[in-house]
């Protein structure tokens, strides 16, 4: 088994880890680290791939892709933390599966 | 509770998974890709470092677009600060000597590092994204030990180094056009100093709008007591 | 050897990343993701990408790992929610 399929399918597999996270966990920091870390997953899968060049050195695009997508994914999770401190002082709450008081159908 | 297993989410993951492995499974074991004419590319370009030459000249126009991206993602924290927070504010009150210390002993050692990283962008790997990654976390590190306030986020010079980053980039793209080339067509000869150029500004964009990203979301501490 | 150190890296790493979501404290799954980070800039050098390790070991560790911490600080100390008599009115003129 050649080493891009081990990193390609381990990052497949830590992609729907992501997934998971970020569609099933209810607190607002789990799904910004299954966000993260769904990002992370794709990251690998396209390095990976890109390692598959006949003299085994590394496809210099999916790298640049990858650099460019790291410093957006950062920008995503301060974007997206600052939303969630914003609704926590707001609402108290830290849970989406509850809804906020304002709205509580009272 | 929190832990319960939920069917829908765990059956997507899973056939995600599937979908994605089988996908990558049928490719062909071997594929060139891009990598020859980029490493030719380059070549003929005289920088050594591939990934820089890909992510600021042949697809600088995705780096562009990234920047926008940081810019548009900072104007965004900024606008969601808690205006109840005060401009005294500083994220540890009482001073942490072993923090104190690290920073002091730290953050000239973390500046040498951006400024090398960035010089050897072309030939080795560096380049502006890690530099000023680096320069980001140096100057989130002297905001925790208090040394930068929260408010500095606000200020104009962190401001116009801020937005100096996509202006420059902007400016660089757009004169080839001027010259009746199209968008991002350097030229060959003033090619190695404006990219030098570019990358040195970015740099500091990149780390003010890192250090930025943190000191608007950044909560807590405590209001500084004496007048300034 | 070298495809066993792989496979471990690469365990290792969905290990981590699995404990990062479930952590019932967030604190501990904040530095569960840090780790994850670093161990995620390892396996970029092993897949011969030296400029992805640099920014992931700078951005994936460094700076989101302040980030996450922040707020979760942020979500501990029990800040007062915004009491906004209006919007406590209103609630009670709907209900």
């Amino acid at each position: 088994m050649s080493t891009y399929l081990i990193y390609a399918v381990g990052g497949a597999l830590i992609f729907s880890i992501g997934t998971y996270a970020l569609l099933a966990q209810r607190h607002i920091m789990h799904k910004v680290i299954g966000a993260n870390i769904m990002g992370s997953g794709i990251f690998m899968v396209l390095i990976a791939l890109g390692k598959r060049t006949p003299d085994g050195v590394t496809d210099p695009v999916p790298q640049a892709m990858v650099l460019t997508g790291i410093v957006v994914t950062v920008a995503l999770t301060a974007l997206g933390l600052s939303i969630a401190k914003r609704y926590y002082t707001l609402t108290g709450l830290d849970d989406l599966d509850q809804d906020p008081p304002a709205c509580d159908g009272r | 509770m929190r832990d319960r297993i939920r069917v829908v989410p765990l059956v997507a993951a899973i056939a995600l998974f599937a979908i994605i492995s089988s996908t990558v499974l049928d490719l062909p074991r071997e594929s060139a890709g891009l990598s020859e004419e980029m490493i030719g590319g380059a070549a003929a370009i005289h920088v050594n470092n591939v990934v820089t030459a890909v992510l600021l000249d042949f697809r600088g126009y995705d780096t562009l677009l990234e920047i926008s991206v940081l810019m548009l993602a900072t104007v965004a924290v900024l606008s969601l600060r808690d205006p109840r927070l005060g401009t005294r504010r500083r994220l540890t009150g009482t001073a942490d000597l072993i923090l104190r210390s690290l920073g002091e002993a730290v953050t000239p050692i973390m500046m040498v590092v951006a400024g090398y990283l960035v010089w050897v962008g072309s030939t080795k790997p560096g380049g502006a994204f890690q530099a000023g990654a680096v320069l980001g976390a140096g100057g989130i590190l002297l905001a925790l030990t208090g040394w930068v306030r929260p408010s500095w986020a606000r200020h104009s010079v962190i401001r116009l180094v801020l937005s100096v980053g996509l202006l420059a980039f902007i400016a660089v793209s757009v004169t080839p056009i001027l010259a009746g080339r199209t968008l991002l067509d350097y030229s060959d000869d003033m090619r190695h100093i404006v990219l030098l150029i570019l990358e040195s500004i970015l740099t500091l964009s990149i780390g003010a709008s890192m250090l930025s990203l943190f000191l608007a979301s950044a909560s807590g501490g405590e209001e500084d007591e004496e007048a300034s | 050897m070298r495809a066993l150190f792989d496979v471990l890296l690469v365990g290792l790493l969905v290990w981590i990343a699995i404990g990062s979501v479930s952590q019932r404290k967030l604190f501990k799954s904040v530095v569960m993701f840090t780790a994850f980070g670093l161990f995620l800039s390892l396996a970029w050098v092993r897949l011969g990408s030296p400029d992805v390790a640099l920014a992931e070991a700078a951005i994936g560790a460094g700076v989101t790992g302040a980030l996450l911490l922040d707020a979760v600080g942020h979500m501990r100390s029990r800040v007062t929610p915004y009491p906004s008599p209006a919007s406590a009115e209103r609630r009670d003129a709907d209900a």
